[in-house]
């Protein structure tokens, strides 16, 4: 019988764009995984969201690869290991991978070329661990999210078993334009990948598991669909290619018909989503006790010679990638972590790859967008273009004329600075950097209330103070008059008396 | 404004599409039936549009030029060419120079620069200025030349030509030969002396209409080029389908409905859909992207709106054409549409509360 309750919750996509991919330069070509080791390794010590880890090295140490370099602080927070073996040259500050390249504390590791790891032993059956004992050892090996979020996984574990979690959603989508590294590591080691959601599902206590791929890769999908077939439970399908289908409630719609309320998080509708990589990273965290230490980073842009995935070392500098690429330095016009629709642009090259660094793209003139910013027309493209169902144009306009709370009730903290809007403005209104913009105006803004709010507190506090002491002292004084006033009473009187 | 050498975040790509570059896909699509007109009536026609483009490109360097700002890459940018094009497109082919130079001064100064220009205006330009020269100059924006192609033994010559553009067609001895009325014109006074629809019909053809070949607009004359250009904006992803496919079903409907109740009264749905000023309202007048909403169900709204002005307009109204009233009052509406109707945010309800969780009992583990 026709089921019409699952036509009406026909799971649709909203918005996206489709972004000219080029993704072939990199998705035919193995992991490149003979990368040199470089002569020093910048560690930053802060590679995740939440807290930065506290080191437990000093200079001068000599460590082994794999062993901890900096465990996690508080709740939400990461452990950092060695990449390599080495002596501990420096722990100090250095630019972060970010636009800003601020400082950050990191981590100097200067190799000794022994590559020794340190002694690990594997574990014979993980599935004879108790089930919290994975969130532990992936917490231990500081596996954060390897989307690009950086989130620690083994927090997003916890909250699985905790809420009440029907299926674990696997982000193979990969969506961004020039990204490839999920592609390859679906295609080279789908097992790997497998085992790793396995293990999360046990360690989750979750019944089952769907992968989405978007269906531009259809060699990931057979490998992954190969690899799953053992396992009824884990589900591995093809999504539209469609941008920003690697957001995570976008693939939550589609493959689940659920749509995660505003202000809440997927674990509300029973569901928590982890991207492949961090299967697998966890795949060799459980089986193999080895730590986050190295991650498959694509190289790719118009100033790229030879543009491939390679496996490197976290805290390898970007400029050692690009050497070993053949990067055109003058050619360069702009340097990208992540993708070209939501990563950031990085000052320089002599930053380091974090675990977060899904992609380093070194993008020509012609590639980036460079045409002069014309007035906005209201063709209402960037409407139809944002998944999240927002009226971009009209935002801008808002924070334009400084009205940024009209700006928020029509629905900026909505926004995922996604970019498909700024992708497909004809006016090349950078739509996405007003938002940006916005929001941290705003959280200026509500950090200099409460900072107003603290102020007035204080000032109110030492008020009342000194009104107490001002009193106290008009009272001790009363009581001194009064005091003296008796004193000459008595004398008087003994002097009558006498 | 942000400057975009300083652009950190996404989306550091883009498509190649440019402001510019919608310009032209628009101009090109209403070409063919521009061709039409052009052909149909001649140099005359051709003078006007000429007159026409020109000044609406000189306007708007005029204009800049005042506001301080370089004229040249605005210029480029194709939209007063475009404006200036969709007036010469609403006028009759024969109206003197000064026509569409007032019409061009009116859409670009009073329509859209004194707005702060492009995407600012409250009011679709072209539709702005035929409004207030047909209330202005009746006279001369209802003198429609009968069909004399060019190279026919009744066009006018090079030298009539300019005569009719420059002195105007009472310099002509001949001129009450030349001109007519439009269908809806005749159909309008017709109805006035008491004679009634199928008598007025009967040796109209619909089909000459459709294909163009009938007194009217300069480029509106043809309904399936313009039907054909819209189409193929539609394929080109320059405008959406919501405007056009509302509008004309509107229309349509309505005019079915009262055409079947009584036929000697109202016009079938072919005799609107076959005058070109609807085609023309309907794929290049009321999609314009600044004084049309934003979102797809506005846009349904909107166009359903301007499709019942038009009927109504055309049925009960005093002039036999609507569609200029139409589209501008419901740009007044535009503001009020978008305000009210706007895309459901992701996670959240119609009104904006957050949505409720939903996990079933079913669903939960044990």
């Amino acid at each position: 019988m026709l089921n019409l309750s699952a036509l009406f919750k026909a799971p649709r996509i909203r918005g996206g764009v489709h972004a000219e991919e080029h993704k072939a330069s990199t998705s035919a070509q193995p992991i490149v995984v003979d990368f040199p080791l470089p002569k020093k390794l910048y560690i930053p010590l802060q590679q995740h969201v939440g807290k930065a880890s506290e080191p437990v090295v000093r200079v001068g140490d000599h460590v082994l690869k794999g062993q901890l370099l900096a465990h996690s602080q508080g709740m939400i927070s990461a452990p950092v290991h060695a990449s390599s073996s080495g002596v501990i040259v420096d722990i100090n500050d250095y630019p972060a991978p970010h636009p800003s390249a601020l400082p950050i504390r990191t981590v100097v590791l200067e190799t000794d070329g022994e590559d020794k790891w340190i002694s690990a032993p594997p574990v014979d059956d993980p599935f004879q661990l108790a089930p919290e004992e994975v969130s532990l050892r992936v917490g231990a090996a500081g596996i954060v999210g390897l989307g690009g979020a950086a989130f620690p996984s083994a927090v997003k574990l916890n909250l699985g078993r905790e809420n009440r979690i029907h299926t674990l959603l696997i982000n193979g989508g990969e969506c961004e334009p020039y990204l490839t590294c999920d592609d390859r590591l679906m295609q080279e080691r789908a097992e790997g990948i497998i085992d790793g959601i396995r293990l999360m599902l046990y360690g989750m206590e979750t019944g089952q598991a769907i992968v989405g791929i978007e269906d531009n890769k259809p060699e990931a999908y057979t490998a992954m669909r190969k690899a799953s077939l053992p396992y009824p439970f884990i589900k591995v399908e093809q999504v539209p290619t469609r941008y920003p289908m690697g957001w995570d409630r976008q693939l939550i719609r589609y493959l689940t018909g659920r749509e995660v309320p505003a202000g809440g998080r997927s674990a509300d509708v029973g569901v928590i989503m982890h991207n492949v990589g961090t299967a697998y990273a966890v795949h060799r965290a459980i089986r193999f006790n080895l730590p986050l230490i190295s991650r498959i980073v694509t190289v790719s842009g118009g100033a790229v010679a030879s543009p491939m995935n390679i496996e490197v070392p976290i805290g390898t500098l970007i400029s050692e990638l690009f050497a070993f690429c053949g990067v055109n330095q003058t050619a360069t016009r702009r340097i990208i972590m992540g993708g070209p629709m939501m990563g950031d642009a990085l000052p320089h090259s002599r930053l380091p790859i974090v675990k977060a660094s899904s992609g380093i793209l070194a993008l020509t003139q012609e590639e980036i967008r460079n045409k002069a910013q014309q007035p906005c027309i209201r063709c209402a493209q960037c409407v139809s273009a944002c998944p999240a169902g927002l009226l971009p144009l009209d935002m801008a306009n808002r924070i334009r004329n400084n009205q940024l709370d009209a700006a928020v009730d029509i629905g900026l903290k909505d926004c995922i600075s996604c970019g498909s809007c700024s992708y497909v403005c004809p006016s090349n209104i950078p739509l996405v950097q007003y938002f940006k913009y916005a929001s941290g105006e705003l959280a200026a803004r509500q950090q200099a209330q409460h900072k107003s709010e603290h102020t007035r507190r204080l000032m109110d506090e030492r008020n009342a103070r000194m009104d107490r002491i001002k009193k106290q002292q008009q009272e001790e004084e009363q009581a001194r008059l009064a005091a003296k006033a008796e004193r000459e009473r008595l004398q008087t009187e003994q002097g009558t008396l006498a | 404004m942000i400057a975009h050498s300083k652009l950190s975040s996404g989306a550091h790509i883009g498509t190649n599409t440019t402001v510019r570059h919608i310009m032209w896909q628009v101009m090109l699509a209403i070409s063919p039936a521009t061709a039409v007109g052009l052909f149909c009536f001649g140099w005359p026609a051709l003078n006007l549009f000429i007159v026409t483009l020109l000044s609406a490109v000189l306007f708007e360097a005029f204009c800049l030029r005042l506001a301080g700002r370089i004229a040249r890459p605005v210029i480029m940018d194709g939209s007063a060419l475009l404006s200036g094009w969709l007036v010469a497109m609403t006028l009759p082919p024969w109206a003197p120079w000064w026509i569409g130079v007032a019409g061009s001064g009116i859409a670009i100064i009073l329509g859209k620069q004194v707005y702060g220009g492009l995407g600012q205006n409250l009011f679709n330009p072209a539709m702005l200025a035929r409004i207030a020269l047909l209330i202005s100059f009746p006279i001369e924006m209802t003198t429609w030349p009968n069909v004399s192609p060019v190279f026919s033994a009744h066009a006018p010559g090079l030298i009539e030509s300019l005569s009719i553009t420059f002195y105007g067609l009472g310099s002509m001895a001949s001129a009450d030969a030349m001109t007519g009325a439009t269908t809806l014109g005749y159909i309008k006074t017709e109805f006035s002396q008491q004679h009634w629809l199928p008598d007025i019909l009967a040796d109209h053809s619909i089909f000459l209409d459709f294909l163009g070949w009938t007194r009217g607009s300069l480029g509106e004359t043809s309904s399936l080029l313009l039907a054909a250009g819209g189409i193929w904006l539609i394929r080109q992803g320059v405008i959406k389908w919501h405007i056009p496919v509302s509008l004309l079903l509107t229309v349509t409907v309505l005019s079915g409905i009262f055409h079947m109740m009584d036929g000697q009264h109202y016009v079938s749905p072919l005799v609107h859909l076959s005058s070109g000023a609807l085609m023309c309202a309907a794929f290049f007048i009321a999609t314009d992207y600044v004084t049309s909403p934003n979102t797809p169900a506005g846009q349904l709204v909107f166009g359903a709106g301007c499709g019942l002005l038009i009927f109504v307009i055309r049925t009960w109204g005093n002039y036999p054409e609507g569609a200029g009233f139409a589209v501008l009052l419901m740009n007044a509406a535009t503001p009020l549409i978008d305000h009210y109707i706007r895309p459901r945010i992701y996670g959240r309800y119609r009104n904006g509360k957050p949505l409720a969780q939903k996990i079933t009992a079913q669903e939960r583990k044990q």
